[in-house]
């Protein structure tokens, strides 16, 4: 579904990811892990189509497609979706709207009748129940006000409404207590389907206790360094990651 | 009247003027009005009108404004007429009492003043120093400054007629008064209405002026209104100004609270060609509130610029300002506010934001946030941004799968709604927030009616999450 080959990225002639590779199939998840500052959220970004970036070398291909000529909402659109490790705050706009011309839009683009009130309602409904969201966050204003979990939850109901084929989830359990854990997480494992894939970045082996990757990538000086199964999480909780930095004969910046 | 030459300030030209017709101008006035005028006038003479050296008029420059051959209505022109025929308001299911002006003057000439059942009295502030002086007398003039450099003196000395309102104490006026100003002249005309506006103890009132021109001409409002707010009442002030890119504005509005009063002003500026808008509020007495809210949306050349003045002279007062702007094209705003603290004013709460997006190079905001504080013990702050829409949330919504166009419409839909929802008349609100979001697609044009006056009768859904799409 998603091969990066050989991926160099750079802001301000500053290298952040260099000679990156990863393979992503249907059905797969994968974690992606590693101390700040190593690119985490910048392959998030990337991949996602933020401009802020400079493509130095290497490809992209999602669906076989080339995915750094694609304009983010093309992506979006395509199937592709960020969680936010930050979810903006929009006031005056209700998240119902919102979600309404966000689903509305790539109904268009994949030359769908537009859903009309009523279903969107009907299939709002339904998903918060898939995610067990019940609080009221779609009467409000996109994020506005809500708390550090409820932002984040809100944005595991948003990729609930969008069905992306492929999901990418930056950093979403930073600051959530343990039961807001369990709602993102129980959201993820609701949403998984053979046909899709999921790409979990954080720092902390804590989410993959209820999500469980296929894959655990360790990312360090913007390329991956280890790979492995979910034990290789299980490991770097006991031995941290200096262990990987040490492994892999990485100086110590800093 | 001609216009001003190389051999004569637009001040000499404006004393010359007043001289020559000051037997017409003070017609209708009472004895302390012809001392008011006088006064005026010495000012005119001593400070002469603002310059780009001013302070508050660094940045507007009015000198152009006086260059036109204007036109002056020394009588009321309006002959009676169905003013609904040549314009209604449409506000949906905006249910108001409205008095209309045409070129300053009251459209239906020596109409009695109404008197509502409570006690209330609507009408011409003309029929008013006739029917009423002494009442007129005790508060015109009252909260005007009328001695620095300002077109607050041009009006005092040239104003002829305006409304009058009069709420007794203890009264609620449930429908609110809307002031219409309508410009319709086929010659460059200038006008000079005064308002005043008195608000009885424990009473409450909501008024709604709308500044509209129902031609392309060339026009010169130079208003003033004064309010006064009695113990304990409640006032609401909407300004809705769409005008034409030939018309110019200036609205001087004069507060003067007393205790336990409130007030709240929303000045929504959507179309202009130049508009400057200044409020100035006393708070004189302790446990006063005033809330000062505003939104502009200029593009082309328009300029804007709000000027508030909060004076907190005693203590326990509260006031905010919240100033928000989106500029397009090459237009200019400029926004002044000062909120100056006495020295016994103590326990003041008093805050300013002013915001401006740009969406272009060429477009241009000036603001200038003061703070003057003679009190040890108060909370104050001021902010002020000027920037372009957020880069992080606009990448957000775009990865929602909305286009740029799309994302950057809802940007700056929600940037305005923080200002437009303190709008408490809800047709009123749902009718800005649609003209808003017109706005923001390059749909809302001056139509040649009114503003508020669609071409449909049928509200305009609010369409950026329209189910087309």
């Amino acid at each position: 579904m998603l091969s990066i080959k050989d991926l160099s990225v750079s802001i301000h002639g500053k290298t952040i990811l260099r000679d990156f590779n990863l393979e992503v199939n249907a059905g797969e998840i994968h974690a992606i892990m590693g101390p700040n500052g190593t690119g985490k959220s910048t392959l998030a970004s990337v991949i996602a189509g933020r401009d802020l970036f400079d493509i130095d070398k290497g490809e992209i291909l999602y669906m076989g497609k080339d995915l750094i000529e694609m304009e983010p909402e093309v992506r979006a659109r395509e199937g592709i979706f960020l969680g936010f490790q930050y979810p903006v705050e929009i006031p005056g706009v209700s998240m119902a709207n919102f979600l309404r011309t966000a689903i509305n839009e790539k109904r268009k683009y994949h030359a769908l009748e537009p859903l009309s009130g009523a279903e969107f309602l009907k299939l709002m409904e339904e998903r918060k129940k898939l995610v067990d969201i019940h609080s009221k966050l779609t009467n409000r204003s996109v994020n506005e006000g809500f708390s550090g979990g409820e932002k984040k939850k809100n944005e595991i109901f948003q990729m609930a409404m969008l069905e992306p084929r492929l999901a990418i989830l930056d950093e979403t359990d930073s600051g959530l207590d343990i039961d807001a854990l369990k709602v993102v997480a129980n959201g993820v494992n609701k949403l998984r389907k053979p046909e899709n894939a999921t790409i979990v970045i954080t720092h902390y082996q804590r989410l993959l206790e209820y999500i469980v990757p296929d894959f655990v990538h360790v990312l360090f000086d913007g390329r991956i360094v280890k790979s492995g199964g979910k034990e290789l999480a299980i490991e770097l909780e006991e031995k941290g990651y200096e262990w990987v930095r040490k492994e892999a004969g990485i100086e110590e910046t800093l | 009247m001609s216009n001003v030459t190389e051999n004569t300030t637009a001040e000499q030209h404006m004393l010359k003027l007043f001289h020559a017709n000051f037997e017409q101008i003070s017609t209708l006035d009472t004895k302390p009005i012809t001392a008011l005028r006088q006064k005026a006038i010495d000012s005119i003479s001593e400070h002469g009108f603002p310059n780009l050296e001013t302070e508050n008029w660094r940045y507007t420059n009015l000198e152009p404004l006086f260059l036109a051959d204007y036109h002056i209505d020394f009588s009321n022109q309006s002959r009676p007429f169905d003013i609904e025929k040549i314009f209604t308001c449409d506000v949906y299911d905006l249910d108001t009492f409205s008095i209309t002006l045409l070129n300053g003057w009251y459209v239906y000439k020596n109409a009695p003043l109404t008197t509502l059942g409570n006690g209330t009295i609507i009408g011409s502030l003309a029929k008013a120093m006739e029917v009423y002086p002494d009442l007129v007398n005790e508060y015109i003039g009252n909260a005007t400054d009328i001695n620095q450099p300002g077109l607050a003196a041009l009006n005092t000395a040239f104003f002829q007629d305006g409304i009058f309102i009069y709420v007794p104490d203890g009264v609620e006026v449930e429908k609110p008064i809307q002031l219409i100003n309508i410009i319709n002249s086929p010659d460059p005309i200038m006008v000079h209405p005064r308002h005043l506006v008195i608000v009885g103890k424990k009473s409450k009132l909501t008024l709604v002026h709308c500044d509209h021109s129902l031609t392309h001409n060339i026009s010169f409002t130079n208003s003033l209104t004064e309010t006064f707010l009695a113990r304990e009442a409640n006032m609401e002030f909407y300004k809705i100004q769409n005008k034409g890119a030939n018309s110019a504005v200036i609205n001087n509005s004069f507060i003067k609270q007393k205790q336990d009063s409130n007030l709240i002003s929303h000045t929504l500026v959507l179309n202009g060609g130049f508009t400057k808008n200044v409020i100035n509020a006393e708070l004189g007495e302790k446990n006063a509130n005033t809330e000062l809210n505003g939104l502009y949306l200029v593009d082309s050349n328009q300029h804007v610029d709000n000027q508030l003045f909060v004076d907190h002279a005693s203590p326990e007062c509260h006031s905010e300002q919240l100033y928000k702007g989106i500029l397009d094209d090459e237009a200019t705003a400029v926004f002044s506010g000062k909120i100056m603290v006495r020295k016994d004013a103590q326990k003041t709460l008093a805050y300013q934001n002013n915001k401006n997006i740009l969406l272009t190079d060429e477009a241009k905001a000036n603001t200038q946030p003061m703070l003057e504080i003679y009190a040890d013990d108060v909370k104050c702050s001021h902010g002020a941004t000027v920037g372009q829409l957020d880069p992080e949330a606009m990448f957000y919504l775009r990865t929602r799968g909305m286009c740029e166009r799309t994302a950057r419409q809802l940007l700056m839909y929600a940037f305005a709604a923080e200002v437009v929802r303190k709008i408490t008349i809800d047709p009123l609100r749902e009718r800005i927030d649609q003209m808003i979001e017109k706005r923001l697609k390059g749909e809302l044009s001056i139509c040649d009616q009114c503003v508020l006056h669609c071409n449909s009768k049928e509200p305009t859904v609010f369409n950026i999450d329209v189910s087309k799409l």
